[in-house]
């Protein structure tokens, strides 16, 4: 446990060190072309941030179901061997159920990315 | 300890030289160029000097942290992965591994999926709206295939039943016929295939670079200068090198050589060749990082050799071909395994 302390320690305070660094040792000039919102070179049109689509939204929502899915695919994973023939027939069922979600969500129009 | 740190180091160098092409051949120390070696060093040194830039329109903390959180969370990533078995010194004994947990698999799985937040936070934080479009569309890449990578790795935990890496390697070290080495693609193809495409499309390198497209939207870190950018950068090319480490520690057998048992080879045609512990053990590190570099030297072909996909299709390649196929992976290993 310790090991894995030391390795968040070390890894980050190399990352800290390196940002450190390069806050020391570059240069710092700016002007007030710099500090505006990069646009290619030519004046920005809008301050602000658009507002967008609700598409990844709904990808976030679908993408919660299905990790919680797979979070249980893998204990049963684990002990697939030892359980032999039962524990194939209990996920089979919840694979069908899982499916059944994911053809809905298809058939819904959740995988439509050009609207 | 030590040693295994030096070897992480050691292979970030490696990702950084792998990508010299020709055109990388003028750094020189002392006038010494050799091929180009010194190029990344160069870079870094420059990186360093260069202006770290905070515009000021964008959220100053957020800005600061998000290189950071992209970078600490791959970096420890390398750290759980299995470079070789116990290497014996007289009385000591080493494990070539930093971080021995036992649910390794699904520490690096949770650690490559925070890596998202940086991204995230990274296109937030630069109030631009090409760098918030950049960071939606990596966050919402990297959690649809995220999904896709899990499942795919269902597959082989059903063959290897263990969450440590190390053990899965040590299971993999057997022989189908004492010829086939039982390497994890062989029982698990479809699983590879599909785990290589989700993890690269994790990468978020070409073909499916929509988050830092340069020719459209130039990607989460328009705003980012200096070593905050170099930061955002070098996760990417450790992301390579850690999904090529998986991928070698998973499918590929990891430190196993084939025919190479502790003692030395074994031939399937009956001869043996006897070695020494520490040779044998530096035949596993050596294989295992000829192995990685071999899957990095894959990615970046593919990098420079396939255009990139639209928005579109990316999202359907992951929704609508991986995760079924994955289903079906999952679905017929337990049926095989069940006959």
């Amino acid at each position: 446990m310790i090991e894995l302390f030391l390795v968040f320690l070390i890894f980050g305070s190399l990352g800290i060190l390196l940002i450190l660094m390069n806050k020391i040792l570059g240069p710092r000039k700016t002007n007030p072309k710099k500090e505006k919102p990069f646009e290619c070179g030519s004046p920005y049109l809008q301050d602000k941030v658009n507002t967008l689509p609700i598409k990844y939204y709904l990808v976030a929502v679908l993408f919660l179901l299905f990790d919680i899915e797979v979070v249980f695919f893998f204990p049963w994973a684990m002990i697939f061997r030892e359980m032999q023939p039962k524990a194939f027939i209990i996920m089979f069922f919840y694979i069908v159920i899982l499916l059944v979600g994911f053809v809905y969500a298809w058939k819904k129009g959740a995988f439509e990315w050009e609207r | 300890m030590m040693l295994t740190l030096y070897l992480t180091w050691l292979e970030r160098k490696e990702s950084a030289v792998i990508q010299d092409r020709i055109g990388a051949n003028r750094a020189s120390i002392f006038g010494v160029r050799i091929i180009g070696l010194f190029q990344p060093i160069a870079d870094a040194i420059k990186m360093v000097f260069k202006e770290d830039f905070t515009p000021s329109f964008s959220k100053k903390f957020l800005h600061n942290t998000a290189p950071l959180i992209s970078f600490l969370f791959v970096a420890i990533t390398i750290a759980a992965i299995p470079f070789g078995d116990v290497l014996r010194i007289g009385r000591r004994s080493i494990r070539l591994q930093i971080l021995d947990i036992n649910v390794g698999l699904l520490f690096i799985l949770a650690m490559l999926s925070l890596g998202v937040y940086g991204i995230l936070i990274g296109g937030w934080a630069s109030n631009n709206k090409y760098t918030i479009i950049g960071g939606l569309r990596g966050a919402a890449q990297f959690i649809s295939y995220e999904i896709a990578l899990g499942m795919a790795l269902v597959g082989i935990i059903m063959v290897y039943p263990s969450l440590n890496l190390s053990d899965i390697v040590v299971y993999q070290g057997g022989h189908f016929f004492g010829v086939l080495p039982k390497w994890g693609v062989f029982f698990q193809p479809l699983g590879c295939i599909v785990f290589l495409f989700a993890a690269m499309a994790e990468t978020k390198r070409v073909p499916f670079d929509l988050p830092e497209g340069e020719s459209e939207i130039i990607g989460f870190f328009t705003e980012y200068s200096g070593l905050k950018w170099g930061l955002f950068m070098m996760t990417d090319f450790m992301e390579i090198i850690v999904v090529s480490c998986i991928l070698t520690t998973l499918f590929f057998g990891g430190w196993q050589v084939a025919w190479l048992a502790a003692e030395g080879f074994i031939f399937p045609w009956g001869g043996t060749w006897v070695l020494s512990h520490g040779v044998v053990v530096f035949l596993q590190v050596f294989a295992f990082n000829i192995k990685v570099f071999f899957f990095c030297w894959l990615q970046i072909l593919f990098r420079w050799t396939y255009p990139r996909f639209r928005y579109d299709q990316v999202m359907d390649f992951g929704w609508k071909l991986l995760i079924p196929l994955c289903i079906a992976n999952i679905v017929i290993t337990g049926i095989v395994m069940s006959i």
